[in-house]
């Protein structure tokens, strides 16, 4: 007998945790259950550092909610949906303070209030944190709470593999158990994907380990169409070795980037004039595909620094002092002593940019409901979209807040009203993806095939060369041809281990073969792109098009197994679009 | 120590200055009846912790070994190994400092091994829910749309608490926890200790029973090994000691006052 729950949440990250806590208290009859690959607590959330976005206070008479979706909007390069967007800004303020109520440790002001620090692209200053562990407590705390609702049952280190769809509904999910091999049909009213990016498509990346874009590819194998997939987040700093995220904050602390000539060159590429104070949307507190870009110019003019891992340039927090870099950047510090061997209080941070958010997802609409009846998405892996064709820094954490809690209303409230179908073709697809999953382990091994990391490290090589910062056509067909050939290859790549007893090279294995799917969605939908807009730039088509493009991409798959990409209209209320101005 | 002086390896040395030897303890309980060693010799350079080590060997050498791993940066808490015989974090253990080597590597002490370097936490995860680490609410809850007032010194009670991890090297540390597996813990119970030191909390009294438990506290005969395992300055050895004062005044108090006064 298969496993049952009203609603099965993929992931117990920021976005998951909130979800399940929004269906507990919205029905506490339900039975909600959360499938994670990881530990709830070792989520990739764990990793935000710099803070999360919301208009502050009702004393804050200088912040209001229309200028937070302002500078959304502008930031996004007018590709968000501007309804999601206003209700974001509202909402993002309740989470917060949510967050409050239930513990997490947010940095205050001397008189006890919420403080509040500047961020990249941002007018005011309403970015929240907590230290430069922002997105740890946040984390900690949404575990920790989630705790306490005793009835929200948890498949820890269960990695799911498909999606179960019948009649035009998700009806459930296939998982394996990590600890024992174990494969289990598990039956569902309504499923929530939160499993987070997809990073770890491209070789150099902030994001962990486990952000392999799952949840992306389950939806896509499943037929609901990605959104905006062409939209991929480099952010500006990162170590040169590890790719580790040296976070916003550092910069809106007063850091400074400095090229091989100690200049701060930010100012040669109309983001404004460096002043000694912060300057709001302005030089380094610019958004950060400006800045990311602004990059690559200074290295094509020779200006940066030869390092070993490649060229930097560099990240001055000297004049901030210890003080301060101790109570409000500890973790920067800790970080450079641990990995870069550099005391950013004395020397100069060597950085460079750095795959950290998709701004694309799966498709879904304000309340994180798929075209897909019964599926539903939040966080990173979904695309509302808020983020449009470039995210601000410190808004990734609130939306996952709240749409986490949209999702997890939207579900409960659909298993309430939906009765349950008929569960006898269900459990046979599942037995049919149990029988798969026990082939792939006893017949990919010794085939004298390649090896997964070889593969692996060849597409995301293919990925940075082919879909960086700056793409053209040439460069985007050469990807698609590489994925395409990887494809191949990876159907005869061969894995040493045959165990049922945590077989993480069986894991890895099948989040390559999403990888290889979600890679391929990023380059179909920049090839069909030929504009340039936010962090989607096009050397063939430098301009923005919005006569053409003013539209998200969706790509799905088709019943032959080809993708195709179609627009859809993005929506405007009350911000039409404009030039994106900094620092002028 | 604080961790930001904790710097490792020479910045002179070059790249890569030959290999170093992993030694690796391999166990797989379905198949056999005690652990055994497999050798690897992996490049030594010099940005390479631990942790890049064990990536080489499954991805180029040998895809068996089994081991978690996640965020690479010591916030996450998958990665916790012991390496020549301490607990440590692997993501932030470099290799050059066991230079020459051999370096070994063995899942953490006091837990079952499921496979290789990976151990059995669901003791711990039982455990956390019993004392209650969430924020109890009392009467003074804010308004739907206002914070809690706390001040910069009032988060400092708790600040140090609230940083764990959950990496389990505290428990791997614990000569308590070896002998006695029904201690609650370091770790759980620093973060009891972080929500009974918060302002905004009023839930003592619900932790109280499990936390002055002769499972909680006085388990614990001070050795102060969680404190120096500890990779994120938690201190659960201070905040188990600091829990005793507690426990052992509100004991006197209960003994002495009237209910209504205690």
């Amino acid at each position: 007998m298969a496993a049952w729950h009203n609603v099965v949440i993929i992931g117990g990250g920021g976005a998951g945790l909130r979800a399940a806590i929004a269906i507990a208290e919205a029905n506490p009859k339900l039975n909600v259950a959360i499938v994670s690959k990881v530990y709830p607590m070792r989520s990739h959330t764990v990793s935000a550092e710099g803070g999360a976005a919301a208009v502050a206070g009702r004393d804050d008479a200088d912040d209001s909610f229309d200028e937070h979706a302002y500078d959304t909007v502008s930031g996004s390069d007018w590709l968000c949906d501007q309804d999601a967007v206003e209700a974001f800004v509202v909402e993002a303020r309740r989470e917060l303070l949510q967050l409050e109520h239930w513990g997490c440790p947010w940095s205050r002001r001397p008189d006890g209030r919420i403080a509040v620090r500047a961020f990249g692209g941002m007018k005011k200053k309403r970015t929240w944190f907590a230290a430069d562990k922002t997105g740890f407590h946040l984390l900690h705390t949404l575990f920790q709470t989630a705790l306490s609702y005793s009835d929200i049952v948890r498949y820890d280190e269960w990695f799911v593999t498909k999606l179960l769809v019948h009649d035009g509904r998700v009806r459930g999910v296939v998982a394996v158990e990590l600890a024992t091999g174990a494969t289990e049909t598990i039956v569902a009213d309504a499923v929530i994907v939160c499993t987070g990016g997809c990073g770890r498509v491209f070789p150099f990346t902030t994001n962990a380990n486990i952000k392999t874009g799952d949840g992306m590819a389950l939806a896509y194998q499943a037929g609901a169409p990605l959104k905006d997939m062409e939209f991929v987040q480099y952010h500006p700093t990162g170590l040169p070795f590890t790719g580790i995220l040296i976070t916003e904050a550092a910069r809106a602390e007063g850091g400074w980037l400095l090229n091989k000539d100690g200049y701060r060159y930010l100012q040669d590429y109309d983001l404004g004039s460096p002043t000694d104070q912060p300057t709001m949307r302005s030089m380094e507190l610019g958004p950060r595909d400006r800045l990311s870009q602004a990059f690559v110019h200074e290295m094509e003019k020779g200006r940066t620094i030869e390092h070993e891992a490649g060229h930097v340039v560099h990240l001055d927090l000297r004049h901030l002092g210890k003080e301060l870099i101790d109570s409000r950047l500890p973790f920067v510090r800790e970080l450079c002593a641990s990995y870069q061997n550099i005391d950013p209080v004395s020397e100069l941070v060597p950085v460079r940019p750095v795959v950290h958010y998709m701004m694309g997802g799966i498709h879904t609409d304000i309340n994180g409901a798929t075209p897909l009846t019964g599926l539903y998405a939040a966080g990173e892996v979904a695309c509302v979209s808020i983020n449009g064709a470039n995210r601000l820094g410190s808004n990734s954490l609130p939306e996952l807040l709240v749409f986490g809690a949209r999702a997890g209303k939207a579900a409960a409230e659909f298993v309430s009203d939906v009765p349950g179908a008929a569960t006898g073709p269900v459990l046979a697809q599942g037995r049919d993806e149990e029988r798969r999953l026990h082939r792939e382990l006893a017949g990919r091994h010794g085939s004298g095939g390649e090896r997964l990391a070889d593969i692996r490290t060849e597409m995301q090589d293919a990925m940075e060369a082919g879909a960086g910062i700056y793409r053209d056509e040439a460069s985007l067909i050469k990807a698609i041809d590489k994925v395409a050939e990887l494809k191949e290859r990876f159907a005869r790549a061969a894995i040493d281990d045959t165990s049922r007893t945590f077989n993480t090279e069986l894991i890895a294995m099948l989040e390559l073969s999403g990888m290889l799917d979600v890679a391929e969605c990023i380059v179909a939908s920049a090839l069909r792109r030929e504009e340039s807009r936010g962090a989607h730039q096009r050397t063939d088509f430098p301009g923005r098009n919005d006569e053409k493009y003013l539209a998200h991409s969706l790509i799905r798959r088709t019943p032959a197994g080809e993708s195709r990409v179609d627009y859809l209209p993005v929506t405007i209320t009350r911000w039409p679009p404009g030039e994106r101005v900094y620092g002028r | 120590m604080s961790e930001t002086d904790d710097k490792h390896a020479v910045p002179d040395m070059p790249d890569t200055t030959g290999t170093i030897t992993m030694e690796v303890a391999r166990f797989r309980p379905d198949r056999e009846s005690e652990p055994s060693w497999d050798s690897y010799d992996v490049p030594l350079r010099k940005e390479w912790a631990v942790l890049d080590g064990l990536n080489h060997i499954k991805d180029q050498l040998d895809g068996t070994l089994s081991y978690r791993w996640s965020c690479r940066m010591g916030i996450c808490g998958s990665c916790g190994m012991t390496v020549n015989g301490e607990p440590k974090l692997t993501c932030s253990t470099f290799l050059t400092d066991y230079a020459p080597g051999p370096v070994r590597v063995e899942p953490l002490a006091n837990f079952p091994v499921i496979r290789d370097l990976v151990v059995d936490i669901e003791d711990f995860m039982a455990k956390l829910p019993t004392v209650k680490p969430w924020l109890v609410s009392g009467d003074e809850e804010p308004a739907e749309d206002s914070e809690y007032r706390q001040t910069p010194a009032e988060m400092d009670d708790y600040r140090r608490y609230s940083m764990c991890i959950n990496c389990m090297l505290c428990y791997s540390a614990c000569p308590v926890y070896a002998l006695d597996p029904d201690f609650i813990g370091p770790a759980a119970i620093a973060l009891a200790q972080r929500y009974n030191l918060d302002s905004r909390d009023e839930g003592n009294e619900d932790r109280r029973d499990v936390l002055a438990s002769a499972e909680g506290v006085w388990a614990c005969t001070f050795v102060g090994e969680c404190s120096v395992a500890c990779p994120k300055d938690v201190d659960p050895a201070g905040a188990i000691q600091r829990y005793k004062l507690t426990a052992a005044t509100q004991a006197v108090k209960d003994l002495l006052l009237p209910r209504g006064a205690r």
